[in-house]
């Protein structure tokens, strides 16, 4: 070969640089997200130190040295016992019922059947027949709930009959009155007008029959039950009203405007336990001589008027989301304010807002746990008010009561919170488009 | 105006003119009156209701109480405070208690939620993942469980102040509190807290001029080192030249507990703890939403400019992600500070344990004392969020 011209031709191979290191594999997986520079990899040693301090000691304490069995303290107190499981063991129907009587128990069991039966359609979007599902769920349910739960047969005087009677005779000649005063044709408004007041008549007459149950005081009510009780009541009874109060912050008449304000402002400034305070201990104080809420009542009271605040305020956020086309074209095919709202502007924004509702429902869920400082005996009160019972007293009776009611909590909140996280994807997906 | 404008008299049928019920002026007049009329009547029904109520039970009404004597104890006084003072002293003291607890319990809350907040978008697997196990542990708990939790299971069993833990020397941990030396100044000890705020106002000042000179010239000045460094360093030297006039007094095992010394009540810690645990969760996920949602673009385009990571950081993301953080972050403030009213439930005497609780009951004026006490948190609220508004509207973006 001639190699006259070029000054140097390469007679070998140049020496192979070492193969790169591995991209894949669990070497290279830890190569690229823990261990890719220094300060990565103190952290990542850090964060395994610390888990290595905590985790070992409280499986440990949970689940190996943890006491099983047993029917009283002494199972508990063994030298190096961990947790006492044998108490929530023991405890677990006043946990979940309070003290409820034992042999109607049932019924508690069937009220939340009919709530599953309810919310399982509710929450799944593919099943059909929405509109029905969320009636049963906010006007059957609550009444075939009261019933099961406090026994129903509710004492109804006839004087109060007869003092609802007058009451709806009135408001039907107000509107009659009203009507032909306006020249207005008489029939539709009256047969609503009827029906709504016979409606609310039946709501009474089911509430005061006998349906052969034993009345249950809600005072013997506890744990789980009424911490559901509390929270749902407050759910359902605060979306009507923080409707109203969404739509009155935004209506253009500036009275109605200015109460929703102070309304809603009000009860978003002050804390939960302060309202609490004011329905057990301010309350009895407004109504009349005679006239007797019990606590639990009381404490729904207060809790409804907290959660329809923010209910308001969720609600409004979803108005505010629908465009001003949708509010223009209900003017336009000639629909009243109340036909737009109820056709157009607020089957768009409720639909929008069902993770807000959600999220709103786990903050109440939480919240709950404050009606033990008013004295009633929720799932917190309750696994509390074993503490005292010197029967089960040990060091770790405590840590693993309190553990047990946060598991529980945690439960239902965290379904919820991804719940409301995959509405949120879906809705997103819809608007995305 | 009214959505019901379009609305004629065609509904009323063979009626010739227009019926006065289709008129939205009327209808809005008419529909205010009704309410307002509804609910003056409610009130004062429970007005009457409450009037009567009261002068039944004998129970005086009227801010009077205020000026009488309160004949209990406090187990935590910032301010001068005896059983022989009076009704409006205890307002006092339980109000600063709220507002200690609750500004501490912000400042954790901040810092934790912030760390935590980045951890959660850290690349590294193992500290992404515990980010995320503590949010969703604290977060889906209620609060009260966690002060309870804090208080009976975690502090009420440390062991006796006879076998106090002592994790540095002087500090003492027991089932009473933490002991912590106290700190006396001497004479000149006055001059310190001159120097740290003459600090402070001069690295503004510094700060302030070095911005000045970089938006003129261009150039740069390091003010932040050069202020903590002021900061750090002018009270140390004031220290120093007064010839050290602060002394520590450690606390002392006498008898079965300790005298001398700083006490930090078990319910004060429990509380500080169960609130800024619990508020740092939340704050992380805001602050992990906010830094999300400053668009890669935004990255891209500093990089591109040939802006270092760390400038750009700090001059393109931070700025734009806390556009999006600072709103709901002072929500999670309010709620802090409305969540401190918890301390009922372990017995910490803020605003609520003291003047609701306490304060009510031994004088038996439900209404007065509840008005009050909520009326204390409505002007925290509606101060910080009056403030917010106006925060808002500076920082809003400025759109064509």
């Amino acid at each position: 070969m001639d190699t006259g011209s070029v000054a140097y031709v390469r007679t070998e191979d140049a020496p192979q640089y070492a193969p790169p290191s591995t991209k894949t594999g669990a070497v290279g997986w830890m190569r690229d997200n823990l261990f890719d520079s220094v300060a990565n990899s103190i952290l990542t040693i850090v964060g395994i130190a610390i888990l290595a301090l905590i985790v070992p000691p409280v499986i440990n304490w949970l689940f190996i040295d943890a006491v099983y069995t047993g029917d009283s303290r002494d199972a508990c107190v063994v030298e190096g016992a961990g947790a006492c499981w044998a108490f929530v063991n023991a405890k677990f129907g006043q946990f979940m019922y309070g003290r409820y009587p034992f042999e109607e128990r049932w019924r508690v069991d069937l009220t939340g059947i009919l709530l599953i039966a309810g919310l399982v359609p509710a929450a799944i979007p593919q099943v059909p027949f929405k509109r029905e599902t969320v009636l049963y769920l906010i006007v059957v349910f609550p009444i075939a709930g009261f019933v099961l739960l406090t026994g129903g047969n509710v004492d109804i005087s006839a004087g109060f009959w007869v003092s609802y009677a007058t009451l709806s005779g009135g408001l039907l000649a107000i509107v009659a009155a009203v009507c032909i005063n306006a020249k207005l044709p008489l029939a539709r408004p009256l047969i609503g007008v009827g029906l709504g007041v016979a409606a609310v008549a039946l709501v009474f007459a089911i509430a005061a029959f006998d349906f052969g149950l034993v009345y249950v005081e809600t005072q013997l009510w506890g744990g789980l039950l009424v911490t559901l009780v509390v929270a749902i009541v407050g759910i359902v009874a605060s979306f009507p009203v923080g409707i109203v109060l969404a739509l009155g912050r935004r209506s253009h008449l500036p009275a109605v405007r200015l109460i929703s304000v102070i309304f809603i402002e009000f009860w978003r400034g002050v804390p939960l336990i302060t309202v609490l305070f004011m329905s057990s201990v301010m309350l009895p104080l407004f109504l009349p001589d005679g006239v007797n809420f019990d606590k639990l009542l009381r404490a729904l009271i207060g809790v409804a008027l907290f959660a329809s605040a923010y209910m308001a305020e969720v609600v409004r956020g979803g108005l505010q989301a629908i465009s001003k086309g949708q509010y223009e074209a209900a003017d336009a095919m000639g629909l009243s304010y109340s036909q737009g709202m109820r056709l157009i502007i607020l089957p768009q924004a409720l639909k929008l807002v069902i993770p807000g509702i959600v999220n709103t429902f786990i903050g109440l869920f939480k919240d709950t746990s404050l009606v033990l400082i008013i004295g009633l005996f929720d799932l917190l009160g309750i696994v509390t008010l074993n503490f005292s019972d010197a029967n089960w007293a040990s060091p770790n009776t405590p840590a693993t009561g309190f553990i047990f009611a946060a598991f529980v909590f945690w439960i239902f909140c965290f379904g919820m919170s991804r719940y409301s996280m995959y509405m949120e994807r879906r809705l997103h997906r819809g608007h995305a488009r | 105006m009214t959505p019901v404008s379009s609305a004629t008299g065609e509904h009323a049928g063979d009626e010739a003119g227009t019926s006065w019920f289709y008129n939205p002026r009327v209808r809005g007049m008419i529909f205010q009156l009704l309410v307002v009329a509804a609910l003056l009547g409610v009130v004062a029904f429970f007005a009457y209701n409450a009037k009567t109520n009261l002068e039944r039970a004998g129970i005086a009404s009227g801010l009077g109480f205020f000026s009488e004597r309160a004949g209990f104890d406090i187990s935590q006084t910032l301010v001068p405070y005896t059983n022989d003072s009076t009704y409006f002293r205890a307002f006092l003291v339980g109000l600063v208690n709220t507002l200690l607890v609750a500004s501490i319990g912000i400042l954790i809350a901040t810092v934790i939620g912030f760390i935590v907040g980045v951890a959660r978008l850290s690349k590294n697997f193992v500290i992404r993942q515990l980010a995320q196990l503590y949010v969703e542990i604290l977060r889906n708990v209620p609060l009260l469980l966690q002060l309870l939790f804090w208080y009976k299971a975690v502090l009420s069993v440390l062991p006796s102040p006879r076998q106090s833990l002592e994790p540095v020397s002087g500090v003492f941990l027991n089932n009473r509190g933490l002991i912590l030396p106290e700190v006396i100044g001497q004479p000149g000890s006055g001059l310190i807290g001159y120097a740290i705020l003459s600090a402070i106002a001069g690295a503004y000042g510094i700060w302030r001029w070095a911005r000045k000179r970089q938006l003129a010239t261009g150039k740069q000045f390091p003010s932040l080192l050069v202020g903590i460094a002021l900061i750090v360093l002018l009270p140390l030297l004031t220290f120093f030249v007064t010839g050290m006039p602060v002394d520590l007094s450690y606390a002392e095992l006498k008898g079965f507990n300790f005298a001398g010394g700083t006490v930090v009540n078990p319910e004060f810690m429990a509380l500080l703890l169960g609130l800024s645990l619990y508020t740092a969760a939340f704050i992380a996920e805001i602050v992990r939403a906010g830094i999300l949602a400053v668009s890669h673009g935004q990255t891209e385009a500093a990089f591109s400019l040939g802006i270092r990571p760390r400038r750009t950081l700090q001059l393109v993301v931070i700025p734009q992600a806390m556009r999006v953080i600072i709103p709901p972050l002072t929500s999670q403030y309010l709620n802090l500070t409305k969540n401190s009213s918890l301390a009922v439930a372990i017995g910490y005497p803020d605003i609520v344990a003291v003047f609701a609780g306490t304060v009510l009951n031994q004088t038996g004026q439900a209404v007065e004392v509840i008005i009050i006490t909520m009326l204390v948190y409505l002007t925290i609220s509606l101060s910080t969020s009056a403030f917010m508004n106006w925060y808002n509207r500076r920082v809003a973006l400025v759109e064509r």
